[in-house]
């Protein structure tokens, strides 16, 4: 499996004209899109088991199953909304590098594809995502997701998520 | 179609491995006097079963040291030749090379090319100083049908298991098409491959397949029409009568008595020769069909070869499984037993089943603690000999199962003090005489399980542990001893870090170097070493483990809203202390007096960040930890209960967290965390001064 996401993420960067599959979710006003390919499942919150003297975008850890997963807030860490615990609170499973993370957002919609041709560079303008985590924006007639390396994201420094990565 | 030969190593020398330490085992066991034939048998099929294998792999050097272990063990197992200590001590040293020999192709170790010369030369010797006359016929006599195949066109005839014994010549091919060849056709029977004259090969093979299906295989490499088959049932029956013949020769030429012996184990060794005639030359012998060389005693193996991985993964799911059984049951719990009976007894077989299955998969991982005894009778036997001690060794409970992961790190430690035991344990023959002791010390090995843990002991009747000696020598080296302690605490000053109160260094142990990294590994893998001992009647050495790596006996305590587990190795005692009891140190936090000790006090809420009424240690309770020598009192709101629990990585999908070893899933699903005691108490204060997170 994890051999196809690689051939897909490849294809997207040579932009050989292949269409690619965007999961498009909200947090706070904004609406972001990440490669579907990197979502494992989708998921309700559920309680989490905190984790003492890590940041508070953080939530802890969940049981996925018999493996045990960090969750973290998008809210928190980008300052985005309020962090409500809800029924309708979502939690997107990612799969990153063969590691598995939980991560918090107030609501998916869709999947959308996206031909190279919608997605425009990203301007550098603020957002709440560095704008190095950001592959570029995305246009589908009224709509605009804001496309996002979660990768990137995930695998950096910033997120504390991954012991010595950067080192 | 190629076959990559180096595929297959792994399982070559797994296997040679364990009929190496087969071998060893029956050797051990030999009668001399009265060896059973069953026994000589199975050792003479082990060195037959290394040789085939090698062969196939074309590593000469075993090749031709078993082929001489093969041959002497072949006409002892006839009854042609007597078996003396000689012969036993011969092979046993055989057997050794044959692992370096293995290590060397394995590890690429460095081989001593003269220790396998004189193991050759010891070998030939014995097979030539007792028969003279027929040594040469012997040995020749086992390839000899190879050498000239009795190619007589004869009807399918069929052996015993039903078996046909086909001659296949093939056209010109390449070695490695001949090798690809071999192999397949090997999956069907026994194979026996040969080199004819014009560079081309022939296969014997016997098997129950019909010739259509030889021609089918054969024909994914080359045409069937240059192929050449032929009935060669003639050869097969050839083999057995070669090998009586020679019997026959044989017992012309030795001496009388050994003649007389030699008719009363004819028949064994004739219903031995037809399975065991065309192999000396196998050198296209499939591994996987050993078996037929098996066939013979009846001893099929059952056992198939899975990797630990796959075992593995069939654990953690099964794990999964019962967390969700348990999930179940709780939710069900809450419903009325009257309306949902049968949902409830539906459930409640769910349980039993789930927990049969879950001992079942968790059975796979064992292994019998004979794989580690197994080596020592050997190394016993050895050391004493060497140190001129008369030591029995006995081993009790090698049937006793253990973590597959644990059994091989117990190994080291294990070894150690057994050495220990021969070594420093056990008086000298005269010596035991004088004291009116049975000169043979007895070395007594045992494994039993008693509650999650399994217990080892190594335990000798010698001269037991001297306490003034030891008590001395602590003092030299500047430990703080006082000579009220109890005996318990002065022996497990022999664990301290360069301890050794043997009075000569000798090569075997007295280094001092040993028993701190025996109880260091022993710790590591969450076990506990005591010692026994009674003065000029032995020691005990007790090595207690948990079952299994994986699941861990834990005290689950709770802080505020949050369930933390204690691993219960580190927890002594828990209480409830006196205020006045706890006394607060300027800057330094607080301590706590518990039996005329003060033990530093660590707040769990306060380096946890817990929210919790429960901030006055007297309010709360104390659970007191012991770590690397350290003590130290921890303050938890209330104790939960004691619990095993699957212990799950936390680092797999998220980083190393200070203070937390690992997590496990509690009953209803949610994760707990699991407190490095070690750590917690090694840096209690700087945890708790400065957060060490961002």
């Amino acid at each position: 499996m994890s051999y196809t996401t690689q051939t897909q993420t490849s294809l997207n960067q040579t932009g050989d004209g292949s269409r690619s599959e965007f999961l498009a979710f909200t947090l706070g006003q904004e609406e972001y899109g990440i490669d579907i390919l990197r979502v494992q499942e989708i998921r309700g919150y559920e309680p989490v088991t905190r984790i003492a003297n890590s940041p508070d975008f953080i939530k802890g850890v969940v049981n996925l199953r018999g493996t045990i997963v960090p969750v973290v807030d998008m809210r928190i860490k980008f300052e985005l909304g309020t962090p409500t615990y809800d029924q309708f609170t979502v939690v997107i499973i990612l799969n990153i590098a063969g590691r598995v993370v939980g991560m918090v957002v107030d609501s998916v919609s869709d999947v959308t594809t996206l031909v190279p041709e919608q997605v425009r560079p990203a301007p550098d303008i603020k957002t709440a995502f560095d704008t190095d985590y950001l592959i570029g924006l995305g246009t589908i007639g009224e709509r605009m997701l804001i496309l996002v390396d979660i990768d990137k994201l995930m695998s950096s420094e910033e997120m504390g998520l991954i012991e010595g990565m950067a080192a | 179609m190629t076959i990559d030969m180096s595929q297959f190593y792994q399982v070559f020398f797994d296997e040679a491995d364990e009929l190496l330490a087969e071998m060893e085992k029956l050797l051990l066991a030999l009668d001399v006097s009265d060896p059973d034939s069953e026994d000589l048998n199975a050792i003479f099929r082990a060195a037959h079963s290394i040789k085939g294998g090698a062969a196939t792999f074309a590593f000469n050097d075993i090749t031709e040291v078993t082929h001489m272990l093969e041959s002497l063990l072949d006409r002892i197992r006839k009854g042609e030749m007597a078996l003396t200590p000689e012969h036993v001590d011969a092979f046993l040293v055989a057997k050794d090379v044959l692992t370096m020999l293995m290590d060397g192709h394995h590890h690429g170790a460095s081989v001593d090319q003269a220790a396998v010369d004189s193991v050759c030369q010891r070998l030939k010797a014995l097979s030539q100083g007792q028969v003279d006359a027929s040594a040469a016929m012997a040995t020749s006599a086992p390839e000899a049908p190879v050498l000239e195949p009795v190619q007589t066109e004869a009807a399918p005839t069929q052996n015993a298991a039903g078996e046909f014994c086909y001659r296949i010549e093939l056209p010109e091919v390449s070695q490695k098409d001949v090798d690809a060849l071999a192999a397949e056709l090997g999956l069907l029977g026994t194979i026996v491959q040969e080199k004819l004259g014009d560079g081309r090969s022939a296969f014997m093979l016997t098997t129950t397949e019909s010739e259509d299906n030889i021609i089918a295989i054969c024909s994914f490499v080359l045409d069937p029409d240059d192929l050449k088959i032929t009935h060669a049932a003639a050869s097969q029956a050839a083999a057995p009568a070669e090998a009586d013949s020679t019997t026959d020769e044989t017992s012309a030429d030795v001496a009388a008595p050994e003649a007389a012996d030699l008719n009363s184990q004819v028949p064994p060794a004739k219903q031995e020769a037809p399975a065991s005639a065309p192999a000396p030359a196998a050198e296209a012998k499939n591994l996987g069909r050993r078996a037929t060389d098996k066939e013979g005693s009846g001893q099929e193996s059952s056992s198939i070869r899975v990797g630990v991985e796959k075992v593995d993964q069939l654990i953690n799911l099964v794990g999964e499984l019962v967390i969700t059984q348990a999930m179940i049951e709780q939710r069900i719990n809450a419903l009325d037993p009257i309306v949902h009976e049968r949902l409830l007894n539906s459930a409640s077989q769910l349980a039993r089943n789930t927990r049969d299955l879950q001992e079942a998969v968790m059975s796979i991982r064992m292994m019998p603690m004979d794989y580690v005894f197994s080596r020592f009778p050997r190394m016993v036997r050895d050391l004493a000999a060497k140190l001129g001690k008369k030591v029995e060794f006995i081993t009790r409970g090698a049937a006793t199962e253990l973590d597959k992961g644990l059994i091989e790190r117990i190994v080291d430690p294990l070894t150690h003090l057994v050495r220990n035991s021969v070594d420093h344990g056990f008086e000298m023959p005269e010596k035991r005489r004088s004291s009116g002791k049975n000169e043979t010390g007895k070395l007594t090995l045992s494994a039993a399980h008693q509650g999650g843990n399994i217990v080892i002991e190594v335990s000798d009747d010698g001269g037991g542990l001297n306490r003034d000696r030891i008590l001395d020598k602590a003092r030299q080296q500047g430990l703080p001893v006082s000579d009220t302690m109890p005996d318990s605490e002065v022996w497990q000053l022999i664990f301290a870090p360069g301890f050794s109160t043997a009075e000569v260094v000798t090569d075997v142990s007295g280094r001092g170097v040993g028993m701190d990294v025996v109880k260091r590994n022993i710790k590591a893998m969450g076990g506990t070493v005591d010692i026994r001992s009674v003065p000029g009647s032995g020691t005990t050495i007790a090595i207690s483990l948990p079952l299994t790596l994986a699941i861990l006996d834990g005290m689950s305590v709770k802080v505020g809203d949050e369930i933390y587990i204690l691993p219960l190795g580190y927890v002594i005692e828990s209480l409830q202390p006196v205020a006045a009891d706890v006394k607060e140190i300027a800057g330094q936090g607080k301590v706590v007096k518990v039996r005329e000790e003060y033990l530093p006090l660590i707040p769990l809420y306060q380096i946890f960040a817990i929210e919790t009424q429960f901030t006055e240690p007297s309010q709360g309770i104390l659970v007191i930890l012991e770590s690397e020598g350290k003590k130290a009192a921890l303050l938890v709101d209330s104790l939960v209960g004691q619990q095993q629990v699957v212990v799950k990585n936390l680092e797999s999908n998220f980083r190393k967290v200070a203070g937390i070893s690992g997590a496990t899933i509690l009953g209803d699903g949610g994760v707990s965390l699991i407190l490095d005691v070690a750590a917690l108490l090694r840096s209690g204060r700087q945890l708790n001064a400065n957060p060490v997170f961002f």
